[in-house]
């Protein structure tokens, strides 16, 4: 239906979002790329008093590397994530990701940022970002704060977003020549939400012994869900069959899916153990993978 | 609360002011306050497609874009790209290859084809597919629509090999 009555108003730095957020009081939303946010007004899931359009404020915007972070500003929008070199070269999972979420015309709007705060369970970026280990920049009238993406979101549609405080950038440890990174997902249709999905990030030594792992999932719970039973069974150990055999098996200790629209936890178990040898036999040199 | 802003922005090449109502998006306000009528609504939640247009170049879907968001904007709409002749070919081999029926999806699935002709100029049937898979088309069961597109992506990748 058409969305309910509600103020508008646009502004172009943080210190006019602030006086605005102010003038407009506790039912303000704040609108980015609004793919998410405008469909719930046609449902009337949200009724803002107002929406605050945050799209011009040039502070969110770029992507930059610093050091060994990769930052990427809230509004950096998941078509830009697709073809940004940086993002390419320093964190190829968002590359991989961005083209999987929605369509063509929805990546023209949709922003990282967005994806972050709304913490849909299903979504692509909030895993991702899980999984990278990447610290979510917040900003506030009284100053900016910096949380782990792992405590950040807490829960279906809950993220650690204080009333009145944004997301500003998102931060990224730039991938390393010992770095693997994927993210697979089984879908009904392309674009659609995923019936479950896997983001995996390793880190390799030159023997080919996984130092670190983090398997994470969506569309499986009520958020980005850790398996960190699966990713503790491949700390120390070379990929191999067999290896990715017991990160298989673990899954059964990490995971407790709810029953969804798609079907029921058996299934979900079933696809995430698919994911974890799809994403994972990806890692394998490739005389493995013939193997 | 202020439920009507004041917005210019250029339509089809043409600077527009318009005072719109912060609940329309943005084929509300092409059908409603301009009379440009070849956008459709379809779903109106951003799952079909129907409203397609071009916004700053690229396509988005025209009902989850706020009208009030538009100032300065630059707005392309089906009825601008058949003016200026930049998708002839394309509408002729959708005619030629009985890609539209009943014509609801195809303003729509015109701008997401165009972009694929600019976007990946040597797309192949399966990446046509999942360039058009956000717009719905009930009628055509899609091949013709690929016929289409994949005709008009040899015809301009002929025409710049001889050029």
């Amino acid at each position: 239906m058409k969305w309910p009555a509600m103020g508008y108003a646009r502004v172009e730095s943080l210190d006019e979002l602030w006086r605005a957020l102010d003038a407009a009081g506790p039912e303000a939303q704040i609108l980015a790329g609004g793919q998410s946010l405008l469909a719930t007004l046609a449902f009337r899931l949200s009724a803002p008093s107002t929406l605050i359009d945050i799209t011009r404020i040039a502070a969110l915007k770029g992507v930059s590397v610093a050091g060994d972070v990769l930052r990427i500003g809230a509004l950096t929008r998941h078509a830009d994530l697709a073809r940004d070199a940086l993002v390419a070269r320093h964190a190829p999972m968002l590359a991989k990701a961005a083209p999987l979420i929605a369509h063509p015309a929805i990546r023209n709007r949709g922003t990282i940022g967005g994806s972050l705060a709304l913490a849909d369970p299903a979504a692509e970026l909030p895993a991702c970002a899980v999984a990278l280990g990447a610290t979510v920049v917040l900003a506030a009238p009284t100053g900016e704060r910096r949380v782990a993406a792992s405590d950040f979101f807490q829960g279906l549609f809950t993220a650690a977003l204080e009333p009145g405080e944004i997301i500003t950038a998102v931060e990224v440890p730039v991938a390393t020549a010992s770095s693997r990174q994927t993210i697979v997902e089984v879908t009904r249709r392309s674009g659609d939400y995923a019936m479950a999905g896997l983001a995996a990030a390793l880190e390799m030594d030159g023997a080919g012994i996984v130092t670190s792992a983090r398997l994470v999932f969506f569309g499986i719970g009520s958020g980005a869900e850790v398996a960190r039973g699966a990713s503790a069974t491949l700390t120390g150990k070379a990929l191999s069959a067999e290896t990715i055999a017991a990160a298989q098996a673990a899954l059964d200790g990490d995971l407790d899916p709810p029953t969804d629209l798609h079907g029921g936890p058996e299934m979900k178990r079933h696809l995430a153990r698919v994911l974890t040898r799809r994403a994972l036999t990806a890692f394998l040199v490739p005389s493995e993978q013939a193997a | 609360m202020t439920t009507r802003i004041d917005i210019t922005l250029t339509v089809n090449g043409e600077r527009v002011s318009r005072s719109v109502d912060t609940r329309s998006h943005l084929v509300d306000f092409l059908r409603g306050d301009l009379g440009l009528a070849g956008a459709h609504t379809g779903c109106e939640h951003g799952v079909c497609g129907a409203c397609t247009v071009r916004l700053d170049g690229e396509p988005v879907r025209g009902c989850l874009v706020m009208a009030a968001s538009l100032d300065g904007a630059v707005v392309e709409t089906i009825e601008g790209l058949s003016d200026s002749g930049e998708i002839r070919d394309l509408q002729e081999a959708f005619v030629a290859r009985n890609a539209c029926q009943c014509g609801y999806c195809t303003p729509g699935m015109l701008v997401t084809a165009a972009d694929i002709l600019v976007q990946s100029p040597e797309a192949t049937r399966e990446e046509i597919r999942e360039h058009i898979s956000g717009n719905y088309c009930r009628c055509t069961g899609y091949q013709a629509i690929v016929d289409a597109v994949e005709d008009v992506l040899k015809a301009r990748a002929a025409k710049r090999e001889a050029a």
